[in-house]
C-alpha cells in the first residue's frame, strides 16, 4: 500500500493476505468435516432412513391407495366437497402427465421439511416470544437465513454431508423455517395482557399459561406462519435439486439447461398445484378450528 | 361503619412501588423525602406508589379511588402480586404473601383471591361456559363438577343460556357479568375487581352495580373495587380510599370522604357530587326523640321526659310496630277525659316514615310536609332512628362538618 494513493484508490488488503486469509478458512472448515463429517453424518442417519422409507412409501403403493389418503386428509382437515375434488383433479392431472414418482418424491420432501421446522421452529419461537434478549439475538441470524443465496450456505453443508437428501433438507430448512418462528413469536407477544394477566390472577402455572392461553390464542399467527414455510419450502425444491434432491426440481433444472419449454412448464406446474394443495388444506383447517373468530355481531 | 374491634382481614404496610430500572438503588432518595418529579427527572425512575398503608375488613367493598395515573391498577395488582412491591409488606390473614414461595402464592391465587379486570380479560377462544368455569379447569377440577358449578354463576349472574357463546358474541355487559361469574365460581373470599365498571354504558354500569350490591349482601365477600368515579364510590363503598399520585391522601366511610373532605384535593372531587343522591339516610340518622312505648296515658307522657330536657312529642311504638307521633299537649288533653285511660287511634299524629338506606333525596318530601322529625323504621316497621329536617337542610347544603 503506498502512501498517496488511499485517497483515490479503497485501502486494500493484499491480495496475498486475502488469499491466506482464504485458505485458512477452507482449510480449517475442510479439515473440520474430514473429522467431523462422519459423525455428523452418523447422526442425521435416522433422519435419512426415514426420509428413504416415507418416499418408498409414496412411490411404492399402489397410486389410487395414495390419492384416495391425501383426498381423505384433505377432507377431513377442510371438510370442503369443492376443495377436495380439486385436489382430487390435480393428483390425477399430474399422474396422468407423467409426473406422479417426482411428485411423490417432492411431496415427501416437504412434509419432511415442513414437519421439522414446525418441531423446531415454534419451541425457538416460544422462546424468543419470552425474552428480548433472545429475541435480539435470533432475529439477526433469521434475517441472515432468509437474505444468503441459498448457494452460499450450500457450499458448507455439501462439503460437510456430500450431495443427497440429507444437505437437501437442511439448505430448505434453513430457508423456510424462519416465517414460522417470526410469527410464533409475534403471535404469542400479541395476546392481550389481560387475558393473560387473568390466567395469572386465576393460578394458572407458566405451563397452563402457554398451552392454555398463549397458543391457542397465537394459532391463526402460527398457523400463517405455518403456510409461509411450507411456501417457502416447496420455492426450494429447484435450488434444492441442484444438490441431488430428486424431485419435481430436477426435470426444471434439466429443462433450464436444455430448453425444454413445455418440460419445465409441466413440473412447474406440477409445484405449483402442490403448493395450492398445502395451503388451501392448512388454511381452511387453521380457520376451522378458530371457531371464535366468527360472529362479531356484538362488538 | 366501625370495625376497629376487627382483626385486620388484610393489611399493607409502608408499602412502596418504584418502575425503572434499579428501583432499590431509588429507595433511599423517596425516604429522604424528594418527590416525585424530582426522582424522575433525576433518575429516570418513576415513583408509582409512596407508603402506602391500609387495613381491610373482611366482609366490606373497600373502594381505591384515584384519577388515571394515581396508581390505582398498580396497587390493586399487588394483592395478588401480579405486581411485586419495590418495598413493603402486604399481609392476608396476618401471612406475609411476599414470603410465599411460588407453590403457595399459585394455590393462594386460586383458591383465596379472583379478579374482574377492567376490559373482561376473557378468553376469547374459550365459550362462556369455559371462561367462568376456568378457575376451577387449572385446579384440575373435572369437567362435571365445574360445569355444574360455572352453570350455577352463570344463573346467579342472569346469564343462564349463554353457556356456548363466546366472549365476541356478547355485549360488554354480558361479557363483565361472565367476568363476574368467572371470579364468583372459585368461590374465592377476595374479590379484586379493577374497575370492573368503567368499561360499561352508565346504564349497565348502575344496572352492575346494583347486582354487585346486592350479590355482596348474599355472599359476603371482602371486595377491593378500583375506580376513577366518585359516585360509583360512594354508591357501592363500604369505605373509600383516595389515591393521588400514588399517595393515599384520605380513607373513611363515604360520608366521611363526603362530608369531611382531608384536603383541597379531595374538596374539589366531592364538590360536585349531588349530596343528596349519594348521602343514605342512616349516616345522618340520630336518636334523640323520645320512644314511646306504655300505652298508658300517664306513663306515655313521663316517656316524653328525657334526662336531656322535655320533648314537646316522641315516637309511640307498640309491639305491632311503630305507630305515629304523641304530642305532649294531646296527651295532656287526652288525661284531662281519661285519668287512667289507654292511648286511643286518635291520639295519634299519623305521620310518615323512611328507611335508612333511602337517600336524602327520596327523604326529602317527606321531611318537608311533616312538622315532626322523621322517623326511620328497619324493614318490620320498627323504629331505629330519626332524620332531623335540620340536619338535613345542613347535610345537603354542605355546611356540616
Amino acid at each position: 500500500m503506498s502512501e498517496s494513493s488511499w485517497l483515490t484508490e479503497f485501502p486494500q488488503l493484499e491480495r496475498r493476505d486475502l488469499i491466506d486469509i482464504r485458505k485458512g478458512l477452507d482449510g480449517a472448515y475442510r479439515s473440520f468435516s474430514r473429522e467431523y463429517g462422519e459423525t455428523i453424518e452418523n447422526f442425521f442417519d435416522p433422519l435419512l432412513a426415514f426420509l428413504i422409507w416415507f418416499e418408498k412409501l409414496l412411490i411404492n403403493s399402489p397410486w389410487w391407495i395414495v390419492v384416495a389418503v391425501i383426498v381423505a386428509i384433505v377432507y377431513a382437515a377442510s371438510r370442503s366437497g369443492k376443495l377436495t375434488l380439486g385436489v382430487l383433479a390435480s393428483l390425477l392431472a399430474i399422474g396422468y402427465f407423467g409426473m406422479w414418482e417426482d411428485t411423490m418424491r417432492t411431496l415427501s420432501i416437504i412434509t419432511v421439511c415442513t414437519l421439522l421446522s414446525i418441531g423446531i421452529g415454534i419451541p425457538i419461537g416460544i422462546l424468543i416470544s419470552r425474552s428480548n434478549r433472545a429475541q435480539s439475538i435470533v432475529n439477526p441470524i433469521l434475517d441472515i437465513m432468509q437474505t444468503m443465496p441459498a448457494f452460499v450456505y450450500l457450499i458448507p453443508v455439501v462439503m460437510l454431508l456430500g450431495i443427497g437428501k440429507i444437505p437437501g433438507v437442511i439448505a430448505v430448512i434453513i430457508y423456510a423455517i424462519p416465517p414460522v418462528i417470526r410469527l410464533t413469536n409475534l403471535g404469542i407477544r400479541l395476546v392481550s395482557k389481560e387475558t393473560l394477566e387473568a390466567a395469572t390472577a386465576y393460578g394458572a402455572t407458566p405451563s397452563q399459561r402457554l398451552f392454555g392461553v398463549q397458543l391457542p390464542l397465537a394459532l391463526p399467527t402460527i398457523m400463517a406462519g405455518i403456510n409461509q414455510t411450507i411456501m417457502m419450502a416447496l420455492s426450494m425444491v429447484v435450488v434444492a435439486s441442484m444438490i441431488g434432491v430428486k424431485g419435481l426440481g430436477q426435470p426444471v433444472l434439466k429443462s433450464i439447461t436444455n430448453q425444454y419449454f413445455t418440460l419445465g412448464l409441466l413440473n412447474g406446474l406440477a409445484i405449483v398445484a402442490l403448493a395450492i394443495i398445502f395451503d388451501r388444506v392448512s388454511q381452511t383447517y387453521a380457520k376451522r378450528t378458530q371457531k371464535h373468530l366468527e360472529g362479531h355481531n356484538n362488538g | 361503619m366501625d370495625n376497629t374491634h376487627e382483626t385486620p382481614f388484610i393489611e399493607i404496610e409502608g408499602l412502596y412501588q418504584i418502575f425503572g430500572k434499579t428501583p432499590k438503588k431509588i429507595m433511599p432518595l423517596v425516604h429522604e423525602g424528594r418527590n416525585k418529579d424530582d426522582i424522575l427527572a433525576e433518575t429516570g425512575h418513576t415513583l408509582g406508589l409512596k407508603d402506602i398503608n391500609l387495613t381491610i375488613n373482611r366482609g366490606e367493598i373497600f373502594v381505591i379511588m384515584g384519577l388515571s395515573g394515581s396508581g390505582k391498577s398498580t396497587l390493586i395488582r399487588h394483592f395478588n402480586r401480579l405486581i411485586d412491591p419495590t418495598q413493603g409488606q402486604i399481609k392476608v390473614e396476618g401471612e406475609d404473601i411476599m414470603q410465599f414461595s411460588i407453590k403457595e402464592l399459585t394455590e393462594f391465587r386460586r383458591h383465596k383471591m379472583s379478579m374482574v379486570f377492567q376490559n373482561f380479560g376473557l378468553m376469547p377462544h374459550r365459550n362462556v361456559l369455559d371462561n367462568v368455569s376456568y378457575g376451577l379447569s387449572i385446579q384440575g377440577i373435572d369437567k362435571g363438577e365445574r360445569y355444574q358449578s360455572a352453570t350455577q354463576w352463570l344463573d346467579t349472574v342472569g346469564l343462564g343460556g349463554y353457556e356456548e357463546q363466546y366472549p365476541s358474541q356478547l355485549s360488554g355487559g354480558q361479557q363483565q357479568r361472565v367476568g363476574l361469574a368467572r371470579a364468583l365460581c372459585t368461590n374465592a373470599e377476595i374479590l379484586l375487581m379493577d374497575e370492573a365498571f368503567s368499561a360499561l354504558d352508565p346504564l349497565i354500569r348502575s344496572e352492575m352495580q346494583d347486582q354487585l350490591i346486592q350479590l355482596q349482601n348474599e355472599l359476603q365477600k371482602t371486595i377491593i373495587f378500583i375506580t376513577h368515579d366518585l359516585d360509583e364510590a360512594l354508591r357501592i363503598g363500604d369505605r373509600i380510599a383516595i389515591l393521588k399520585d400514588g399517595e393515599l391522601v384520605q380513607i373513611g366511610a363515604p360520608v366521611d370522604i363526603l362530608l369531611n373532605p382531608a384536603d383541597d384535593y379531595v374538596r374539589a372531587f366531592v364538590k360536585d357530587v349531588n349530596k343528596a343522591r349519594a348521602v343514605p339516610v342512616k349516616t345522618i340518622m340520630k336518636h334523640t326523640v323520645p320512644l314511646i312505648t306504655d300505652s298508658n296515658l300517664k306513663n306515655a307522657l313521663e316517656q316524653l321526659s328525657s334526662p336531656s330536657g322535655n320533648h314537646h312529642y316522641g315516637f309511640y311504638q307498640t309491639n305491632e310496630g311503630f305507630q305515629g307521633v304523641l304530642t305532649a299537649s294531646r296527651l295532656t288533653s287526652a288525661l284531662t277525659t281519661r285519668a287512667d285511660g289507654d292511648v286511643l287511634p286518635e291520639d295519634i299524629v299519623n305521620t310518615s316514615t323512611i328507611t335508612a338506606n333511602m337517600s336524602l333525596e327520596t327523604a326529602l318530601p317527606h321531611a318537608l310536609v311533616s312538622s315532626y322529625a322523621l322517623p326511620v323504621v328497619d324493614e318490620e316497621g320498627f323504629y331505629i332512628g330519626e332524620l332531623s329536617q335540620d340536619l338535613l337542610a345542613k347535610t345537603i347544603n354542605g355546611s356540616i362538618s
